[in-house]
């Protein structure tokens, strides 16, 4: 592994959910510390699974990991973090002013800045305090801070305000106030993840074109704010040795081998190492110290035959919204899940029944959703460009609020416009504008807000007003977005996800910050399932059997109701392969 | 010269970026703000969910929020008493209320002497 070689004092990895970061780190622990060096791992998955990774209980405090010499461990839960840190600024004023105010300080301190930052936090002395790293050789963290995190700590202007003078204008950054250390303390790590003698940051990717887009964003980021020499990990994939055995399997390889072909520049130029996917669950050591082996050339025959398995197909589902005749159906879910087929899928089927459909979708490379315009009379669809509707929102808040603004503070408020939440709000503002044909036809949208956006929204009241605007009603019977959301006659969202574990726990926390808004989810899809296709090669049996474990927790713990997608061989664009995701009855999965 | 204080409802983030309209009572005030400041006018501004316990260690704004809600904020005090809710202030009601000179008016010595 490249990216093993002279290792600087901290390693750092950085991708999205679910791509293996917390495995990959593991390993380069494990293997660093057989060599006779001093290791800490620190790792702040939520699935938190470190500590069953070597079966040992870890936590929230260095523990040795007694398996292998020379190897500690830490846990830090970002949840917790956050939540400690609302308990700094509410626990004070607990029982001194009324409940329904505690409510609103707690959602402004509930959104995914707060939890990020939070969990930098936590970790922000290991990078900077000798007295704490003197004992280690090498600190592995899962996890590292966004561009957007870094430049926020990088600004004076956000500093300035309130955290020394503990006031003032705040933004992003407003939850530090709540936070322990001193604004020298986060400089010094920051610097210290900008030094390449000390820092190495490690981009992890699936071998998936829309996967490795995003690293390339995130690249591009980390670079453009002085952190540089980055090393990247393709992770998971498929070995062409597969493709010869089952059609498949065949597929997915042509897929991703093309996707790798079409990297983008900034990332082919970047030391890099590949990983295969692995026939064996990544859990216990001996798994884990073969994460970085070469495959082997023979898999063993498959030991027994799959557990029978009927998914219930999406075909349930759609029967299901189609009785409502019309109503607002909002697919929900992390990037590269597939939410914009799945919506396209279900818009094209309730067109071919009859039903009026508007399909809108935010995806950037919506051509699938292009060759429909037209195709069918019932069914219109529209394009929302998140990237313009966001530039747009920025320009109208810098030309009204930048004025009067100094240097610092403009610079403050611009980056303000470049958190995730803006260009969440941009585009469900641009979405509102045809939520209200929702009582008339079905209006299927790739994308929704989440509840923290809904909840703050709601609490300005921009959106009464917003809407009230363009749905032209009188105040006597204005009902606002977030109303028409709660209504479950009115919207159904379904949260989609993949059957691993962290895209399944971020799906489950999607759904409980949507509840927090008084919106049940109605239902869940499972994508791109392997348990649901058929197949006959080994890997990807394997990979099946583990999916089947988190169907389960789906069906049982989570979902109201679901329904499982298998993988593909093709993707499905056209009309006609779109319909066939809703309306056949996928194949029995053991024949 | 009196103090004024303002207490500001719980903001995500004050530029009021998360709305979907650009609160522009809260842009100029932050100007007037400002310029306040500038005129050696002592004002502070406390957010609801940045310094909560500013809210609660103050008996006219707890027991302002626990009759009116927070949904009546802002609230402003001179000299700890309540003058005004619900609206934020323009600038000559600032220069009244500190017993400054109002903003048309030149002062003599840059606000100082005078005030």
């Amino acid at each position: 592994m490249k990216f093993l070689e002279h290792p600087p004092r901290f390693l750092l990895f950085t991708g999205k959910g679910g791509v293996g970061k917390t495995s990959i780190a593991c390993a380069t622990a494990i293997t660093l510390a057989n060599s006779g060096l001093r290791v800490l791992l620190v790792s702040t998955d939520p699935a938190s699974n470190v500590g069953q990774v070597f079966g040992i209980t870890i936590g929230n405090r260095v523990t040795p990991v007694t398996a292998v010499t020379n190897l500690y461990a830490l846990e830090i839960d970002p949840q917790a973090a956050a939540a400690e840190y609302r308990e700094r600024i509410i626990g004070p004023v607990r029982g001194l002013l009324p409940e329904s105010v505690l409510h609103t300080i707690e959602e402004q301190l509930s959104g995914a800045c707060t939890t990020e930052i939070a969990a930098f936090d936590e970790f922000t002395s290991l990078l900077t305090d000798p007295a704490l790293s003197v004992d280690y050789d090498h600190i592995v963290f899962d996890t590292a801070p966004t561009g957007h995190t870094i430049r926020m700590l990088q600004l004076p202007g956000a500093w300035s305000g309130f955290l020394e003078a503990a006031k003032g204008d705040a933004s992003c950054l407003g939850p530090l106030a709540g936070l322990a250390k001193q604004r020298t303390q986060y400089k010094e790590a920051v610097n210290a993840l900008a030094d390449h003698l000390r820092t190495r940051m490690v981009l992890v990717s699936r071998p998936q074109q829309a996967a490795l887009s995003e690293v390339a964003r995130t690249c591009e980021e980390l670079s453009a704010i002085g952190i540089s020499q980055h090393y990247l990990v393709l992770n998971g994939i498929l070995p062409e040795g597969e493709a010869a055995k089952d059609e498949l399997a065949r597929a997915i390889v042509m897929r991703e081998q093309s996707a790798l072909s079409a990297m983008p520049e900034s990332l082919k130029a970047l030391p890099t190492d590949q990983i295969a996917l692995k026939p064996f669950n990544l859990v216990g050591l001996d798994a884990l110290s073969a994460l970085f082996n070469e495959p082997q050339a023979q898999l063993p025959a498959l030991s027994k035959e799959p557990a029978t398995f009927t998914a219930p197909p999406l075909s349930r589902l759609v029967d299901e919204i189609a009785a409502d005749g019309h109503g607002l159906i909002m697919f929900m879910g992390k990037g590269g899940v597939g939410k914009t087929t799945l919506a396209a899928a279900l818009a094209v089927e309730l067109a071919h029944r009859g039903l009026p459909v508007h399909l809108s979708t935010s995806d950037p490379a919506a051509h699938l959703i292009e060759t429909l315009s037209g195709r069918q009379e019932n069914l219109t669809v529209s394009r929302i460009d998140p990237e313009a509707e966001t530039e747009r929102y920025r320009q109208e808040v810098v030309d009204s609020k930048g004025k009067g603004l100094d240097s610092e503070g403009l610079a403050l408020l611009e980056e303000d416009l470049r958190s995730p939440c803006t260009e969440e709000i941009a585009v469900f503002k641009a979405f509102s504008r045809i939520i209200g044909d929702a009582d008339r036809k079905f209006v299927v949208m790739d994308t929704a807000p989440t509840g923290h956006t809904l909840l703050l929204l709601d609490a300005t009241g921009a959106y009464h007003r917003e809407f009230t605007r363009q749905s032209g009603s009188s105040e006597e019977q204005k009902i606002t977005p977030m109303m028409q959301l709660q209504n479950r006659k009115q919207t159904k969202v379904l949260i989609v996800t993949l059957a691993e574990t962290t895209p399944v726990l971020e799906a489950a926390n999607l759904q409980e910050d949507l509840r927090r808004a008084s919106i049940e989810p109605w239902a869940w899809i499972i994508n791109n399932s392997v348990a649901a296709a058929v197949t006959h090669s080994t890997l990807l049996r394997e990979r099946a059997e583990n999916e089947l474990v988190e169907i389960k927790s789906v069906a049982h713990h989570y979902a109201a109701r679901y329904a499982v997608v298998p993988l593909l061989k093709e993707e499905p664009v056209g009309e006609q392969r779109l319909r066939a995701l809703t309306c056949s009855v996928p194949p029995p999965v053991a024949e | 010269m009196k103090g004024i204080q303002v207490f500001d409802p719980a903001l995500c983030c004050s530029s009021g970026v998360c709305g979907t309209d650009v609160d522009q009572a809260l842009v100029n005030f932050a100007a007037d703000v400002d310029w306040a400041k500038q005129n050696g006018i002592i004002i502070e501004r406390f957010n609801l969910a940045k310094e909560p316990l500013s809210f609660a260690e103050n008996p006219v704004v707890k027991a302002f929020l626990a009759d009116a809600g927070h949904e009546a904020l802002p609230l402003i005090l001179v000299d700890g008493k309540l003058i005004l809710a619900g609206r934020y202030p323009n600038r000559s009601e600032l220069a009244r209320w500190a017993g400054h000179i109002p903003p048309e008016e030149k002062s003599c010595c840059s606000g100082k002497c005078c005030g």
